[in-house]
Order: C-alpha cells, then structure tokens, then sequence
C-alpha cells in the first residue's frame, strides 16, 4: 500500500472525474458537488467502460457505455445490475486542497 | 433496571393508522406503549369492504381487520368510541369528549375524512345519511327493513356502490346525478350509457342533469326537489357526492391545515411529536382517497417512529376499479376522439360488451373498455408505447383469435411455467417476477423492473408484467405514473410549463422545485432538463456540461473501447485537396487507427486516445463537425445544377448555406439534413429530419424522414420557390420543433405523434415563421466552437489528460 499525493482538489471539476495510471491501473478520481472526492478502477464491471466519462449524480457515476450505475463509495453496482468496482482511498488535506490516494 | 418506553397515541382507528401501528410492531415491538382512540365503536375494519357487505357478498363480521384480541396481545390500550376532542401539544395530552385522558411522546393523527354532505336546506333531517362507515351500512340495512324508496346522490365510483348495495337489500334505487352521463369522469358517454343500461337491468333507475335544491319532510325525509321544479319521492337519501379530510381536531389545536393536515415527507406535522397519516392528511398538496397511498405513508412513518433510516414518502398516483357487482370498466388515454382521430367501435348489445379503440394516424391514443376489460393492460401498454398497431387494429378491436380468446389473459399467465421468459431483453423469467412480488414485495412495474429489469428495455413485455403484478399482488399493484425518468413522475409538457411559469434558471433550481426524488438527477433527466432550460432562455442560461451526455461533454463519440472519434466539419461534404491533405497529415501523425468516410459524408477518424483529443483539435484546425452531439449534425447534398446534367439547382450551394445557417444548433435529438437538385433524389433527402428537393423553378421541403431504426419517409411540408424561403421555413421548422419535442425524439416521432397537420399550422402564417425564425437565430447567436474553446483553455483542456501524481518525499 501506498500513499501518493497527486495534485489538488482543484484539479478536478465538481461532478467531474481525473484519470491517473498506477502501474497497469487506471484509476478515476471524482469530485462530488459537495467536494469529496472518491477514487474506483476506471473499468465498469459490464463491458469494462470507462467510467471517469460517466454522469456523476449524487454519488453515484452512470457508465457512458450502457448507464449502469455505480456506487463510487463502495463500488457497487446498483440493482438491477450486480458487480463490483475497486475503490480506494482518497484523503484530501483540508487546509491546502492536496490531494492523497492511497493503492 | 426497568426500560422506560415511550407513549404513542393514535387518533382514529382506521385503515391508515393501524397500519402504521402493525408496520412498528414488527420493526421495534418494544419500543412503545400504544393508545389508540377510535370514535367509530369498532376495532379496526376494512372499510372498502363495505360496498361488499351492503351488497351481499360479506357478513359485517367478516370485514374486521384487528380483532379486540389483536389489540390486547400487543398490550394496545384500546379506546373504541372515543373521540378525540381537544389536544394539547404543550403538555403533549389529548383528551377525548368522554373526559379520557392520556399523555404522549408521540402522536399520530389519523382521522380519516368526512363524507361532504350537500348544504341542502333539509339534509338535517332523519334519513339523510352518507356512504362511509358501518353505521350508514346499519342504517341502510335497516331501513329497507320498513321503507321502500331509496336516492343516491352522485353517479361516481361511490355512490353506484352504495346503489347497487340498497337495490341487494330490496330497495328502490334511483341516481342522482348532476352531469348527463355517470362516472364522467372515467368513461365516454357510451360506455356510461351502456353502463347505466346494465344497472338499470338490475333495475336501478337514473336521473340525469339534475340539481338537488332541497329536501323536503316533517321530521323524516320525504321528497328531493330539483332545481328545474321536479321532485322525487324518497325514504332514505345517500349523499355520495365526494369526501374532506378530517382536519377539525387538528385545527383547533393549532397544527397546520390546508386540504388536509399539511405533513412532510416524513408525515411530520408543524408540531413536533405530532404525526398525519391517510386521508386527512396533504401530502405535497394532495390528500389521497384510496388505501395504497396511505399504506405508503404507514410505512414510511413506522420507519420513522422506529428510528430505522428510510427514504421519505414521495406521493403516489393511483388508480382504481369500479367494484359495482360484476361490472367491468376500463378506461385510458385519449378517449373522447380529438380532431384528427378516428375510432374503431365495437359494441355487442347481447353480451353488454363495448370497445373503442381512438387511433390517431395508425396508432393508439386513446380506450375505453366495457363488459370484458381483459385487455386494458395491453391497449394501455400500446397508448403509452406510441407504437404503430398498423394492421393490428382487427385483432386489437376483437380480442385475441380463435383459442386465445377462450382463455383469460390471468388464467394464461396463470398457467405458464415457471421458467417461461417474460422480458425477452434481459432474460427475466415467469418465476423471478412472481417472487419479486411475493416475496420480494414489489407492488407496481417501477418496481418489479427496479427488482429484476424485466421490461427494463424495449418495454414489450409491460402487459405481461402487469398481468402477473396483477395476478400476484391483486389489489395492492399499484399503478404509478411515469415520468421523464424514475426521478419525477411529470412529463415533458408538466416540466417546461413549470420551467417557464416559474421562471427557474438552472438545473438544480428545477429539480428542487419540482421535487425530484434523486437529490442530483439521473443520466435522463439532467440532460434534458439542461436542453429545456437553453431552449427556454438562450440569452441567460448557463449550459452545464456536467449534465450533458458523454459525447457531448468530450466533443467526440464515445467508442466501445474508449476511444473516441472526430469529425470534422466539411461544409455540404464539399473539401479541397489542401483540406484532405491536412486530415490525413493530422491521421498518420497520431496514429488514427482508421479513417473512414460516414454516412453522411464527412471524414471519421476512428480509435483517437482522449488525451490526443484536444491535440488533434488543435491541429486540424477545423471546426468540430458536432458528429457526437444532439445537434445538427451533416447537410448532405448531391451533385446539383453545378455538375449533373439532370440537375435543376444549386443543390451543394443550398446544402453549404443550411449547413452554416445551423451549424452547433442544439436540438432535442441529432438532426440531419439533406438537399438534392432534382427528384431522382441523389441525396436521399427524404429520409432526413428536413429534407430539400430542388423541383423545376422551386423547393420541395419535406419533414420528419429517418433512416434508422425505424426507416420513416418524410411528409411534404410544402413547396416554396426561393432559397431564402427554404432557409426561413428551415429555421421555423427546426424552431418549432426545438420548442415542443421532448429531449432525445427524433423528428420522426415527434412528427407522427404531433401530427403533420399541427406543425403546417403553426407554421402557415409568416409573421409566426419570421417570429420562430428569429429564436433560432438569438439561440444560435450564443453557441461557440468546442473545439477551438478546449483547445484554448487550460483549465477545460486538463479533463483530456491524465493525472501524474506528485513525488513525495
Ligand atoms: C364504501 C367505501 C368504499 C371504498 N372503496 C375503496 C376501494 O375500492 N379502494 C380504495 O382504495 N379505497 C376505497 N375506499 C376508501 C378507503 O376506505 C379510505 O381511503 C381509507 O379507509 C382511509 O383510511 P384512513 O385511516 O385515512 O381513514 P378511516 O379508515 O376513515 O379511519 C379514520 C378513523 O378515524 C376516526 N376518527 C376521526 N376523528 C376522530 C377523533 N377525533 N377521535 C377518534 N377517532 C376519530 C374515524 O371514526 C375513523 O374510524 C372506500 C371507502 C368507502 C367509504
Ligand atoms: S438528385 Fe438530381 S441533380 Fe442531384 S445528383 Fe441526382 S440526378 Fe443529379
Ligand atoms: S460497460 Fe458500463 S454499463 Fe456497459
């Protein structure tokens, strides 16, 4: 496990997403409206979409491919559909806006 | 140590509140001592049941949902005939009028509604009663005891079950009714008739379009006066004529009444502590009277009081049956045949059945049902598809053929084997559907296709899931409304009148305003709330590209593997050798995968990596050939006057003029166009959303053609002679159809389910042409070139990339 700072809060638009490779991983990191940022394997358990292109609502990213809907906190995929998303944990330093991710 | 519970008080002992009680005995058994006071001298009864008793089919025994044992094993103190008189929300005390006494924590209120009596001078007098409880069910049954003459006031749903009751119990039965047919309000005047024959079969008597003015008698009751002179002889008079919820209490002790006594999602009152439910309760501004809403609401409330997390209570449509002794009635949509709409009738005197089908075009808007509604789910489902029944009309009319008509559609599905598949689609069974309602408690399709996706796509296999909803969950099935998506159940129509009335600016203000259910919207409704709010107001609205689709938030098609496409725009499909140079100089250089010219003759560059998006934009530097968005998307043209030799106009001029005239132009649904310079039609322009076809000496414009899914040849709109006229009647048409179609239908659709007629209306006049004309341009005026925005600014362009983390020490 590792801890990397990898930018700013403000790098990333509210209902928008970041991508970052970690070694043969991409990763999608999402700002929700209220600022918290979420981070999931950027591969939708359907047909491996990338999720990062979705629709954020509440906290939840609608895939681009076919709009299954998954969960960014626990990776879930929600009903009807079934499957799950690694997530990993996202740290954001109050006062400065840095940004850790933890793989 | 001894726990101490806290007191629940309930006030009314009905259907609404004792549910909630049973709902919390199951979720915190102990969490509570529980009072209940009811003013009716019963324990808690099924009151729909009395339209049953009254006509025979069930002892008034039979009908009690809790017995006095019920109350006692779950140590609920049990006040029957005691009302309620005063509450005291500061000491938290109610007292009943019998000087009972008891404290609470907290209170629910469920006082039902008051059946509304007529204020006709004499309805004081003996004899006058309503349709609500057990005791006007007694004084019925009573009274035909030793009086002959029975009146109705009311042809609803009510007030024919009251009549049909009193006629089981020997009377003479006459409705009273104030609109010249019965139940106006869900049935065409033939159904009524043929439903006001069968009664009076049974031998119910009517009398239509008359107003009550007075009740006549000494003490007892004796005759009704009409308002035209008549009169008619009456023992016994039945107000049916509509209910108020029952806020009295509520009001004296200062807790907040509208219609009804107003509660929150969480039937929260304005005092803490203190609880509605059912019918005297306004929810979102409606009072429900019917049990499944408030059914709902119990639940919501046990969560509540039990301290479980749960979603609130966010309204309910329903509907319902008419329960009058064997009498099948159905009606949905349409039925009362709009201009423009023909209807297929089918009436069969012997058998007392009558159909009529309201088509507009070759589809179904509109039916009414009578004596055999085995059908209704699947007319139901056709109304709402929109689907054509070209064709189908015989068999639709008539039923289903030979054998299939015998057996009823329950007992068919009744009959199927469990692993038959339903919803073809997503491979849903018989048997996952029966358990999503059985066990899985599911009571309306929203949530049997929420449960297991069965009719979760093409929609086909409604009927089906309605039938076994219906087979399975019987009277709890509920029927909701649908909305533009599960987050609202309004329509297009409901939500842009709103936008406007209201003036509402941005997304979230509407979702809001209209109550959405999703806090932020799902991936249907942002986007088209995002369209109607820039078509609305062009000038002021702010476009949220995090509520646009993928394609258009990234300015290119989303591919399968998560590549993405350009395309660039080439004018009319006219280029030069130094353009193509450039396309294939900008393809090697970033490895474009394939090149490839599209459908509507432009140049795709499949397979780009979305961080070389942006790069590739640059480079061209061309305008975005908007090939991803709902949009204009390509003006193709054939080769014209300017080389053909059957050529009668400057068909690639034309295109090239439309193609700048409309460029970026944000449309409900892609749009394309084409122009051909004579009839053979190179351009296959009649299959476009608008269409130009050069005749000698004019243009030919045809509308709402498809070449998808659903091949659709265009219909003409008209023929004008200048190409100045193509281009105003171009942007009036596009206008208009930007201003009424819903967000995501194709010209196609929206032609065939406004109608052709409707639109050469609204755009036969000029001055309303150069009016629509205008609006488009102010809403052109405003859009910009993606492309060149992206790759000029930074803070757009950083989605494209990828994030490289920091090194840490
Ligand atoms: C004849 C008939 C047929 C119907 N058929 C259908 C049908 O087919 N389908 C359907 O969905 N619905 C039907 N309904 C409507 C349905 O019965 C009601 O919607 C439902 O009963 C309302 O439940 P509630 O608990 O809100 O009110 P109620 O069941 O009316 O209960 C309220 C109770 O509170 C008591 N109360 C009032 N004030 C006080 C007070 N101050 N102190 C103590 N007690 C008080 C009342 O006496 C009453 O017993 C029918 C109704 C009638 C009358
Ligand atoms: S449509 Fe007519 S003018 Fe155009 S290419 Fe075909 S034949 Fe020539
Ligand atoms: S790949 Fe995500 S929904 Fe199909």
């Amino acid at each position: 496990m590792t801890k990397m700072h990898i930018g700013n809060v403000a790098d990333i638009d509210r209902k928008g997403s970041r991508t970052l490779k970690v070694n043969d991983m991409e990763i999608a990191l999402f700002r929700l409206s209220d600022g918290e940022v979420l981070a999931v394997e950027n591969k939708c358990p359907h047909k491996g979409g990338t999720l990062s292109e979705g629709m954020v609502c509440g906290s939840k990213v609608h895939c681009p491919l076919h709009d299954w809907r998954i969960d960014l906190h626990t990776g879930k995929v929600e009903d009807p559909d079934t499957g799950c998303v690694p997530t990993f944990e996202v740290e954001v330093d109050p006062a400065t806006g840095a940004v850790y991710l933890t793989v | 140590m001894t726990l101490s519970r806290k007191k629940l008080v309930l006030v009314g002992n009905g259907m609404a509140g004792v549910r909630a009680i049973e709902h919390l005995l199951k979720l915190a058994p102990d969490a509570y001592d529980i009072t209940i006071f009811g003013a009716e001298p019963h324990p808690n009864y099924n009151r729909i049941m009395l339209s049953s008793v009254l006509a025979g089919g069930t002892d008034l025994s039979e009908i009690v949902i809790n017995d006095y044992e019920w109350y006692r094993s779950h140590n609920i103190t049990l006040y029957t005939g005691h009302k309620i008189e005063s509450i005291d929300t500061v000491n938290k005390k109610v007292r009943t009028g019998l000087g009972v006494e008891a404290v609470y924590d907290e209170l629910i209120l469920a006082t039902g509604s008051d059946p509304f009596m007529l204020p006709l001078p004499g309805a004081d007098k003996e004899g006058v009663i309503a349709f609500r409880d057990i005791k006007d069910c007694q004084i019925m049954m009573e009274t035909s005891k030793t009086y002959k003459k029975a009146l109705v006031i009311g042809g609803g749903l009510l007030g024919l079950e009251a009549a049909r009751g009193l006629l089981h119990l020997g009377m003479e039965v006459s409705v009273v009714h104030i609109h010249h047919y019965i139940m106006e309000r869900q049935l065409d005047q033939e159904a009524a008739v043929m439903l006001q024959r069968e009664l009076e079969a049974q031998g119910m008597k009517f009398l239509l379009s008359k107003q009550s003015e007075a009740i006549l008698g000494k003490k007892r009751v004796k005759s009704l006066l009409f308002a035209d002179g008549s009169s008619a002889e009456a023992d016994l008079i039945v107000m049916a004529v509509g209910i108020r919820p029952n806020t009295a209490l509520a009001q004296k002790s200062g807790i907040a009444v509208g219609r009804g006594i107003v509660v929150n999602d969480y039937m929260e009152t304005n005092i803490p502590g203190v609880y509605a439910i059912g019918e005297c309760a306004e929810h979102r501004g409606i009072a429900y009277g019917l049990v499944a809403p408030l059914y709902e609401q119990g639940a919501v409330l046990a969560k509540r009081l039990a301290g479980v997390q749960g979603q609130g209570y966010e309204g309910s449509v329903t509907s319902t049956k008419l329960k009058v002794s064997g009498v099948d009635v159905f009606s949905a949509g349409q039925y009362d045949e709009p201009a423009g709409s023909r209807a297929l009738r089918y009436q069969d005197e012997i058998d007392g059945v009558y159909k009529k089908l309201v088509i507009s075009k070759d589809k179904l808007i509109g039916a009414v049902l009578f004596g055999d509604t085995a059908d209704g789910a699947q007319l139901f489902s056709l109304i709402k598809s929109g689907e054509s029944i070209q064709g189908k009309e015989r068999s639709l009319l008539l039923g289903l053929p030979d054998d299939a008509l015998k057996a009823s559609p329950s007992a068919r599905l009744e009959a199927m084997a469990d692993d038959e598949i339903i919803c073809g689609c997503n491979g849903v069974s018989k048997g996952a559907i029966a358990e999503a309602i059985t066990t899985g408690g599911c009571t309306s399709v929203g949530q049997i296709k929420a449960c297991t996706k069965a009719s979760a796509s093409c929609g086909g296999c409604k009927p089906l899931v309605e039938g076994l909803l219906e087979l399975y969950a019987g009277d709890a099935a509920v029927k909701v409304k649908e909305g533009i998506c599960g987050c609202t159940t309004l329509g297009r129509d409901e939500i842009v009148a709103e936008i406007k009335r209201m003036e509402l600016k941005t997304v979230k203000e509407v979702m809001n305003v209209l109550e959405w259910t999703n806090e932020e919207g799902c991936s249907k409704c942002r986007p088209s709330l995002n369209y109607y709010l820039g078509m609305l107001w062009p000038e002021e609205y702010a476009d949220e590209k995090e509520s646009r689709i993928t394609n258009e938030r990234y300015h290119a098609n989303i591919q399968k593997d998560g590549t993405f496409s350009v395309v660039p725009r080439i004018y009319g499909g006219v280029t030069s050798p130094g353009e193509l140079k450039k396309i294939a100089e900008v393809a090697e250089k970033f490895d474009v995968p394939m090149v490839k010219f599209t459908g509507g003759q432009r140049l795709d560059l499949l397979g780009v990596k979305k961080e070389d998006l942006p790069k590739i934009w640059e480079e061209l530097d061309m305008p975005s050939g908007h090939a991803y968005g709902k949009t204009l998307r390509t003006v193709k043209t054939c080769v014209g006057s300017t080389f053909c030799r059957f050529g009668t106009q400057d068909s690639i001029g034309m295109g090239i003029r439309l193609e700048k005239e409309f460029e970026r132009l944000n449309t409900p649904a892609k749009v394309k166009l084409a122009v051909s310079g004579c009839p053979r039609n190179c351009a296959e322009a009649t299959i476009k959303d608008f269409g130009v076809v050069a005749i000698d000496g004019g243009w030919e414009l045809h509308v709402g053609g498809n070449g998808g899914v659903h091949v659709r040849a265009t219909d003409l709109l008209c023929v004008v002679k200048t190409e100045d006229e193509v281009v105003e009647w171009a942007s009036a048409f596009l206008q208009y159809y930007r201003e009424n179609a819903s967000w995501n239908e194709r010209t196609s659709n929206w032609v065939e389910r406004v109608g052709l007629d409707s639109i050469k209306a609204a755009l036969d006049n000029r001055e309303d042409r150069l009016a629509l004309g205008q609006r488009i341009r102010t809403a052109l005026s405003v859009t910009t070139d993606p492309w060149k925005q992206i790759v000029a600014e930074r803070e757009l362009r950083k989605n494209f990339e990828p994030i490289s983390p920091i090194e840490t020490a």
